[in-house]
This record gives structure tokens, sequence and C-alpha cells, in this order.
């Protein structure tokens, strides 16, 4: 048991933060909203300890579904270490006393901000989106009447006509995160600000996806194997973005890549966005073109024990 | 019916509700929610200690205990209304208001589902607003009647079967038509003893080999 967990002994919160009221309405619209997949069922979104765009809805989803036998995985940008999954880690230690890890296989809740695991997901396990901006048509029609209204009569041809500017100005579909989806053959529908590179992921997967968006006050779901449509055209089919170059550490292709700039004379490598796949592939022993000597690191490991001496 | 099913004096003390609110509730809220998402799928669900006043069964009491509030109001099937006892129990764990018009209610709990008034008196939700619409508990359901049906939709991976009984005659035609005309439409849950099934109104419904 580590700091954070000490404190949930102390009983100072509410398992999981939330009142159990809050809890029992949130739950209410998870159940709507798997119920209409891609539909954004409106919710009465609480002032959480955290500023909007921590990701505010992610959590009261999941503080809502989790139990005290759950393990617990938060993931930025596909890293378990940066700044805002190690904050919501912490507050979930902190409030429900739950395992967490970094293993995308051990986990049974994943809440995500930007990115599916590379690793496929299972039945049991439920993957929690943060969501910034549900609705796809809002850039389009900023009035709530009127998407709400598009969205009754399936009058997407506005997106259809946004996808189609891109490619008279640029030759192409440049729509490259918060690429636009087709639920169930019915609900148009924003991944959240994923890149389209995890579009096809979302496709008949076999875990249970539930998107939260706490400032816009939208909860939405798309059950296991449900069909999931990217938006394209005939003759400009969707595409997801391909890297010519494998992971600089682990040497994986086929999965997605950030760029990290080493130097200021224009030194870059690439790497895997998703950084447990990464080290999961590291420890099995692939190396990528960029990867240290694995001696090398094992030197590194040694060094704070001659620093202590 | 004909005899009276309320029976209890009118100091009965009211029974309890889950012995351990917040994990009891999460436990059954998860059972509901996995078998929304996986329609047709059997989930446990966790009604440890509950003994809710006949013709309430306990797992249709921890669906109540874990879904309702002051929010939601509640429609009750003429069995479930003529006992005191369950009106009481409801209130006091709840807060509940009940309902007597269908189309009013967040929840309808049907405890003698073969005399189920027609899917469509339910409040169907609006075009604009698909999740207002009803979710009905039928309870006292076993899984094993003679007469299955074919699912697939959302959720299911091929195919699944559903055999809940006892219902209304001509409910799977109802049940058809509400699928129609998603995303309108109720979502259904099927209680047993212990098992709960889900259908939401996005399940594609084939009656087969009838």
């Amino acid at each position: 048991m580590n700091d954070t967990a000490a404190i949930f002994d102390q009983g100072e919160y509410n398992f999981a933060y939330l009142d159990e009221q809050t809890k029992r309405m949130i739950r209410r619209a998870i159940l709507k909203g798997i119920a209409i997949p891609g539909y954004q069922v409106p919710f009465a979104s609480r002032e959480m300890p955290m500023p909007y765009g921590w990701g505010t809805g992610g959590v009261q989803v999941t503080a809502s579904i989790l139990g005290k036998d759950d393990c617990l995985k938060m993931i930025d940008q596909g890293s378990d270490d940066t700044t805002n999954a190690v904050s919501l880690r912490g507050f979930f230690e902190k409030t429900a006393g739950v395992r967490t890890t970094y293993e995308t296989a051990e986990a049974s809740v994943i809440q995500t901000r930007h990115r599916i695991p590379e690793k496929n997901l299972r039945e049991d396990q439920i993957l929690v989106f943060q969501v910034p901006i549900p609705e796809p048509l809002r850039f389009l029609e900023p009035r709530e009447t009127e998407t709400r209204k598009m969205h009754a009569l399936e009058d997407y041809g506005l997106m259809h006509v946004k996808l189609y500017e891109d490619i008279a100005k640029n030759g192409h579909i440049a729509t490259t995160y918060a690429y636009p989806v087709k639920v169930n053959d019915r609900y148009v529908m924003d991944p959240s600000p994923t890149p389209k590179f995890d579009n096809p992921k979302i496709d008949q997967m076999a875990a249970l996806q539930l998107y939260g968006a706490g400032r816009e006050k939208r909860i939405y779901a798309i059950p296991p194997y449900t069909k999931v449509k990217s938006l394209d055209f005939e003759d400009y089919p969707f595409e997801i973005q391909k890297f010519d170059k494998p992971c600089g550490l682990c040497g994986a292709e086929d999965v997605y890549l950030d760029e990290v700039i080493l130097d200021d004379k224009g030194g870059r490598m690439f790497v895997c966005s998703d950084s447990d796949f990464c080290e999961e592939r590291r420890a099995e022993g692939h190396l990528g073109p960029m990867a240290a000597d694995p001696a090398a690191a094992h030197i590194g490991g040694i060094q704070p024990e001659e620093t202590a001496r | 019916m004909g005899t009276p099913l309320d029976v209890i004096p009118k100091n009965a003390p009211l029974t309890a509700g889950f012995p351990d609110p917040i994990h009891d509730a999460q436990a059954c809220f998860r059972a509901v929610m996995n078998a929304l998402a996986r329609p047709g799928s059997h989930q446990n669900v966790t009604s440890v200690g509950l003994e809710p006043p006949k013709p309430l069964t306990p797992a249709a009491a921890a669906i109540a205990l874990t879904l309702l509030d002051y929010d939601t109001p509640v429609w009750l099937d003429r069995p479930l209304m003529a006992s005191e006892a369950v009106k009481a129990f409801l209130r006091f764990h709840t807060g509940a208001p009940i309902v007597t018009e269908p189309i009013e209610a967040a929840f309808a709990l049907v405890s003698d589902p073969a005399h189920l008034i027609p899917l469509a008196s339910f409040n169907q939700g609006s075009a604009e607003y698909p999740d207002l619409s009803t979710t009905v508990v039928l309870t006292g359901q076993n899984f094993n009647n003679a007469l299955s049906v074919k699912l697939t939709g959302p959720g299911i991976k091929d195919t699944a079967r559903l055999a809940a009984g006892p219902i209304p005659p001509i409910f799977w035609e109802q049940v058809i038509s509400n699928n129609k005309q998603f995303p309108r439409g109720i979502d259904l849950i099927f209680a047993g003893e212990t098992e709960i099934v889900a259908l939401p109104r996005s399940t594609r419904i084939t009656i087969s080999e009838a």
C-alpha cells in the first residue's frame, strides 16, 4: 500500500469521491448511452476537484462504474506517466483505494485521454474516454437546438460537406484526429481527439467504450461488437496515418508514434505513443534502431546505488 | 388476482435495504450495465440480504435500490401498486415518486409480466431526446421458455438467444416494433431470481421456428 492509499483509509471521501445520488444519475445516463449507441446523453455534470480539460467527464464516468475489486489504468496521450495520467491515477488511489496498474492486460477499467492502447482489449475490460467537445457538428453548427435536430433527423450532410471541402482544399481528407464516425448506421459521433489511426480499433471492439464530457455535460457509449464506420467517400476512402520508420526504442511497426525532439540541430526520434506497449516489447527483447544497448541500461540501473555509497 | 396480496399488518417494520449500500449498488449497476452492453447475456445480480415485501422480488428490489431516486418517477403494475408494503419500501429506500400513468415513468416495475400493458403505453422518448424513455423491469423471469428469439445488433458478437418468460401474448412483436422506431423506444430488463438479462431498444429480434 502506498501513501495515497493510506489516505483513503482515513475515510475522508465517499468511495470514488462522488456521492451516491450523483453516481446513480451518471449510471442512468450510462445505461441510456449504451442503449442508444453514439447518442449523447445529457447529464448533470458535477464540479470536480480538477479543472475542465483535465478529464472531469471521464473521471465522473470512472467514479460511477468503479468497484473496489477493479484495477485501474490511466493513460494520457498513450502514456501512463505524464501529468494528467499521474494526477488522475493518484485521485482514484486516494478516493477509492483501488489497485492501479500500467499494464493494459491487467486493468479492468482503463481511462484514457486521446489514445486507445495498441494491445487488443478484452470483453471484460471497459475503456473510458475523456472528451472535450462531444458534438461532432459543433464547429459546423454552433446552436445546440440545431445540432440536436440534425441528429434527430439523421441530417449529416453538413459533415460530408466539411470532409469534401477538405478534399477540395488539400486534395485529401485533412482531418487527422477527432475523425467523425457513424455508430451502428445511425448516429454520427466524435470519437474524442484520438488520432484517426485509432478509429479502426473502435469498430467491433470487444470492450465496452464509455465517453464522458464534463464541461459539455454529455455521456455517450459504444457497446462491444458494434459497427463503427469512419465517414468517407467511395473515391476517397478512409485511411489511417502511416509511419515510414518503426519505433526508435522497440522497433514496433504499425503502431502510433510520437515525435521526440532530441536537440536544437534537428535531431529527432519517433517512439511508440503507447508507453506500456513499448516497454513490454523492450522487456521481450525487441530493440529499435535508436534503443540503447541493453548492457547500458543495466549500468544505468545500478547507478543510484553507487551514488548512495 | 382476486385474493388480497397485502395481508401485512399496518405497523410491520420496513425490511432493510442493501447491507453495504455503496458496493452492493455498484455491483448491481455493473450487472445491469453488462447486461445492456451485451444483450441476451446472463448477469448475476447481487441481492444478498434483501427481503423486500412480496410481490417485489429481491432482484427487482436490488435494481430499484441501485437506479431509483427522487429524479425517477416509477410506475408499478397492478399487484405491486396494490401492496402498501411495496410502496412503503420503495418510498423509504429510494424516494422515487410513484406514478399511475406509464407515460410519466422513468422506470416501470412489473411483477406480473403475463398481464403487462402494451409496451407502447410507456414513454418512448422523443426524436431529439430518446433518452427520456421508460426502462421496463420484468420480474419473476425464467430463461428456459419454450419460445426463444434470436438477437442481433450492438453488443452481440454474432447472434444471441433469449428464452425469457412469462411474457404477455404478442410480446415479441411489440419488441420488434419497439426496435423499429430506434432511437426512440423502451429498454427492457428481465429479472430472474439471481440472474438478469437486458434488451436495449437497439437489439434486433427474429422470431425463429415459432
